[in-house]
């Protein structure tokens, strides 16, 4: 399968006062046309700032790109200048974003938003973007689009101006949509809605989606790819159902357990104790050695950050002797 | 919008109420009267004047006899400029004042917003830093300081206007210029402080995650919510701007409002007070009226009611 | 342009047992521009309060001989040593710098004292007005509106006729007027911690109501009124500056800054450094002031408010 969108080694870091944050720190990932690859971890686990930095949509300074490649469609992302960028964003490449309820310009109407990309990537005049508008909203199921486009975002609930960024992010027809975490800050009946919705535009459509998530639930549904985060490094990688069938590595593990639907009644939470590390002082070692991971400390790189290494056909996992479920293939 | 309008003219009218009857009352509990002039006056000649003025009748009769003027239109004479009537007087002055002030707030808006936008979009660089420390010592300079020196260097040296005076069509400019920058500077660090507060909202994000050229970040995304304080400062401000400043026509000797306000406080003109501060109270109303359109123009959130 | 994500992680890693109150010295403190103008503003006060003691001349002794004469002049004291007069003289041949200092003590004062009438008035009225909330709360605020629509101006003026020129009184009318911007600041403080929960939890242990205002609402609406306060100073100073260039203000042979900068203004062709050293005193004090309070606003992260 051809991809889509190839990330390899990118590092991202961001120089501030307190020394150097290493944000990301060389992680690859591949999407397929057509794929859905989901991208989990913590906050601050670095999963945003790998998607944003793609776009140019990362403060600089202090975020600053340290190296790897984006190759899109040709174009290596990470070489553009930002005026080359814009060309992409909003036209090839669209997001979406965690909370509608801010991501939308209060001071402006919600049809201006809705086709200021047709406007400003294919030229089309207002009367001819503002028909698109309303079919736009019409496609994200949203009623009355007429009038709904002369109204402001403060007049939406919530799911519906979730509804408008879709629409928005998908008005030009982008291969890759990128969706940073669209359900998190959305009622619990609203998300399955929101969810089907993305689900269902992307197999009309037929654009490639990175998903971006701490909810391994969500995943789970919408997911062929999964990618897992942690400290700004890529800890597990492989086909959705690979992953949740053999999790190999102990954080992994330690997020699924995470899951409250999939433990036992009556049974406490389960929690990963502590807190990721700090990212400006990393430990020399295997980063989850502090946090009693089910994996076995003792047994945990203490001297060098540990590689990635294919275990199983197109399955990925950090490989730390301590962490790895079944010890590591040599 | 009927409704809010009503609404806003019933407060109007109290706010003025109060401040007609505030001005009226305390004016007269400072020592001394309208005739009370340090060269000695007869007093069969203060006796005429006092009857004359009504100044000898009770004082709710005096209050209510002069809301009843006050309500038909009439200013009354003022009492210390004999034979003036207060609305001649507004009427010449009042519109030096406007001019130099409408142009003062020209001025300061044309250079504090470019140079608040500048220094939010361009934020920690030079041309925050620069813009930004100059709009501080514009505010820590006060007219008084600047005024002396723009005449030193644009009236005496160089010789392009006159000193003081309002005799030809370009005295209207050092006053403006003295009276603009400090407004200016105000203005640069409202338009920065709500450039940099809307510059980091998420739907500045997706503008730019639209592909929105910066400058139209900036100017159709950030400009509307950045400017929201600096319309709700310069609603109040302009009716200061508008009546003049008695420094500022001190300073260049102009026959403007703002010399009023404080000459006849110590003239004890019981009638030109009032005058002054009725017409400054309405004016700050109407303001702020208009100011209250404008931000829900701007604001769709905010309900007229 | 700043947009887009900060990782989290960039924010500083917790500190248990660190106040609110430690957080904001040490965020000032790593404000060097905030830091130095601090200084600079004790240099000022040492300067004026303790400058005179240590000064050769008295700035109340004229010198017709040595009227106007430029910085740098020399002049023999009683007991036959010569002295410098570092800034010049003024009109009457008294020494410059001597009486910056005294006129400094005087504008300082009156930034002090005015500024803790207007905090007093202010706080008191605006966290009544706040925590009694509703109707009472509506009338109060009605009336801070209505004083705003009076020209300020003329308010001052006419406190200072009525309390005489007593110098005292003057700082009392300037502080009169300059509560009210601080009323709604904390108003709108009060009124917001009011409905927060620890004001209920308090309420609900049958606290009363003026220990809940003073032991809780109080010390967590102290942030804003210091970062006003601080602005209020240099605004104050700036009034009475205003006033005394008017004439209206300190009356001579005392002086302020701005009596001083008005006689430099009438003399500024013959005698620049009559206004230019009050003026940059002047100046550099109120630029600090600002500064810092500007820093503290930082450092304590409050929002809004004036700019």
């Amino acid at each position: 399968m051809s991809a889509v969108l190839d990330v390899k080694d990118l590092q991202v870091s961001f120089h501030t006062r307190n020394g150097v944050v290493r944000a990301v720190d060389r992680v690859s990932l591949k999407v397929g046309a057509g794929q859905t690859v989901g991208i989990v971890g913590e906050s601050g686990s670095g999963k945003s700032v790998t998607c944003y930095s793609l776009l140019g949509l990362i403060p600089q300074p202090p975020g600053r790109i340290e190296g790897g490649t984006a190759m899109f469609g040709g174009l290596d992302l990470l070489k553009l200048s930002e005026k080359e960028l814009q060309k992409v964003r909003g036209s090839r490449i669209s997001m979406i974003f965690q909370d509608p309820m801010t991501s939308l310009n209060p001071y402006l109407k919600i049809g201006s938003q809705l086709v200021e990309p047709l406007r400003l990537h294919e030229g089309l005049d207002k009367a001819a973007a503002w028909k698109r508008g309303i079919a736009a909203l019409k496609e994200v199921g949203i009623p009355e689009p007429t009038t709904r486009m002369e109204q402001y975002p403060h007049e939406f609930s919530g799911g519906m101006r979730q509804r408008v960024m879709i629409a928005m992010a998908l008005i030009t027809r982008p291969e890759l949509l990128i969706a940073d975490e669209p359900t998190t800050a959305l009622d619990v009946t609203i998300q399955q809605q929101v969810l089907d919705l993305i689900k269902d535009l992307q197999k009309r459509l037929g654009i490639a989606v990175v998903f971006i998530t701490h909810d391994l639930a969500v995943v789970h549904e919408v997911c062929d790819v999964v990618n897992v985060m942690y400290a700004g490094r890529l800890v597990e990688s492989a086909a959705a159902a690979d992953l949740f069938a053999h999790p190999r590595h102990a954080y992994t593990r330690a997020l699924m357990r995470s899951i409250p639907a999939l433990q036992k009644k009556g049974e406490p939470l389960y929690t990963i104790p502590g807190l990721p590390p700090d990212l400006s002082y990393l430990p020399s070692g295997c980063a989850f050695r502090a946090r009693q991971t089910p994996g076995r400390q003792a047994l945990c790189l203490i001297d060098r950050q540990p590689p990635l290494q294919e275990i199983a056909p197109g399955h990925w996992v950090q490989a730390c002797p301590g962490c790895v479920e079944g010890g590591l293939p040599l | 919008m009927l409704r809010f309008t009503l609404n806003r003219l019933a407060q109007s009218i109290v706010v003025i109420l109060v401040v007609f009857s505030l001005t009226f009352f305390m004016i007269r509990l400072a020592p001394g009267d309208p005739f009370a002039s340090p060269k000695a006056m007869p007093p069969d000649v203060r006796k005429v004047l006092v009857e004359r003025y009504g100044l000898d009748k009770p004082l709710a009769v005096q209050y209510f006899t002069t809301m009843g003027s006050y309500l038909k239109g009439d200013l009354l004479p003022s009492m210390s400029y004999q034979g003036m009537w207060n609305s001649k007087i507004i009427k010449d002055a009042f519109p030096i004042s406007l001019i130099i002030g409408l142009s003062a707030l020209g001025v300061a808006l044309g250079l504090g917003l470019p140079a608040g936008i500048i220094a939010a979009v361009r934020k920690n660089t030079w041309l925050d830093y620069g813009p930004m420390s100059l709009a501080l010592i514009g505010i820590c300079l006060p007219t008084f300081v600047m005024g002396p020196i723009l005449i030193a260097i644009f009236g005496l040296k160089w010789r392009l206007f006159n000193v003081a005076g309002w005799f030809e069509k370009t005295d209207w400019v050092l006053p403006a210029v003295t009276m603009g920058l400090i407004y200016a500077a105000y203005i640069a660090r409202m338009t920065r402080g709500g450039m940099l507060e809307v510059l980091n909202q998420d739907y500045i994000r997706t503008a730019r995650a639209k592909g929105v050229p910066g400058w139209r970040v900036v100017l159709v995304h950030a400009l509307r919510g950045g400017l929201l304080p600096v319309v709700a400062f310069l609603g109040p401000a302009l009716a200061g701007i508008t009546t003049g400043s008695f420094i500022i026509e001190k300073i260049f000797n102009l026959p403007g409002l703002g010399q009023h306000f404080v000459s006849s406080v110590f003239n004890r003109d019981y009638s030109l007070i009032l005058a002054t501060v009725v017409l400054y109270a309405v004016l700050l109303v109407a303001v702020n009226f208009l100011t209250d359109l404008l931000v829900a123009w701007i604001n769709p959130k905010v309900r007229l009611s | 342009m700043s947009t887009a994500v900060i990782p989290a992680t960039l924010a500083p890693a917790i500190r248990p047992g660190r106040s609110l109150w430690q957080d904001a010295w040490a965020r000032l403190r790593k404000n060097h521009l905030a830091v130095a103008c601090g200084f600079v503003l004790i240099a000022v006060v040492l300067i004026c309060f303790v400058g005179p003691r240590l000064s050769p001349w008295n700035p109340e002794v004229t010198n017709l001989a040595l009227k106007a004469s430029p910085p740098g002049t020399m002049e023999t004291l009683a007991d036959g040593s010569m002295a410098k007069h570092w800034f010049g003289t003024d009109t009457l041949g008294r020494d410059l710098l001597t009486r910056i200092m005294r006129g400094g003590q005087v504008s300082l004062m009156v930034g002090l004292v005015a500024t803790s009438v207007a905090l007093l008035i202010g706080v008191a009225y605006g966290a009544t007005a706040g925590y009694l909330g509703g109707r009472t709360d509506a009338v109060m605020m009605r009336f801070v509106d209505v004083l705003y629509a009076l020209p300020f101006m003329i308010f001052v003026i006419l406190l200072t006729t009525m309390f005489g020129k007593s110098m005292l009184l003057m700082y009392m009318a300037i502080g009169a007027v300059e509560w009210l911007t601080m009323s709604r600041i904390v108003r709108a403080q009060v009124q917001g911690l009011a409905r927060q929960e620890f004001v209920e939890a308090a309420r609900s242990l049958g606290l009363s109501t003026a220990v809940i205002l003073f032991r809780h609402i109080i010390p967590n609406v102290l942030g804003p009124v210091i970062v006003y306060a601080t602005l209020t100073v240099p605004a104050v100073m700036l009034l009475e500056a205003a006033l005394s260039f008017l004439g209206l203000g300190v009356q001579p042979p005392d002086s302020s800054w701005g009596t001083l900068i008005d006689d430099g203004a009438t003399n500024m062709e013959t005698s620049p450094w009559l206004l230019i050293y009050p003026a940059a005193f002047f100046s550099i004090t109120l630029f600090c002031l600002n500064f810092a309070g500007d820093g503290l606003r930082d450092a304590l992260d409050v929002r809004g408010g004036k700019d």
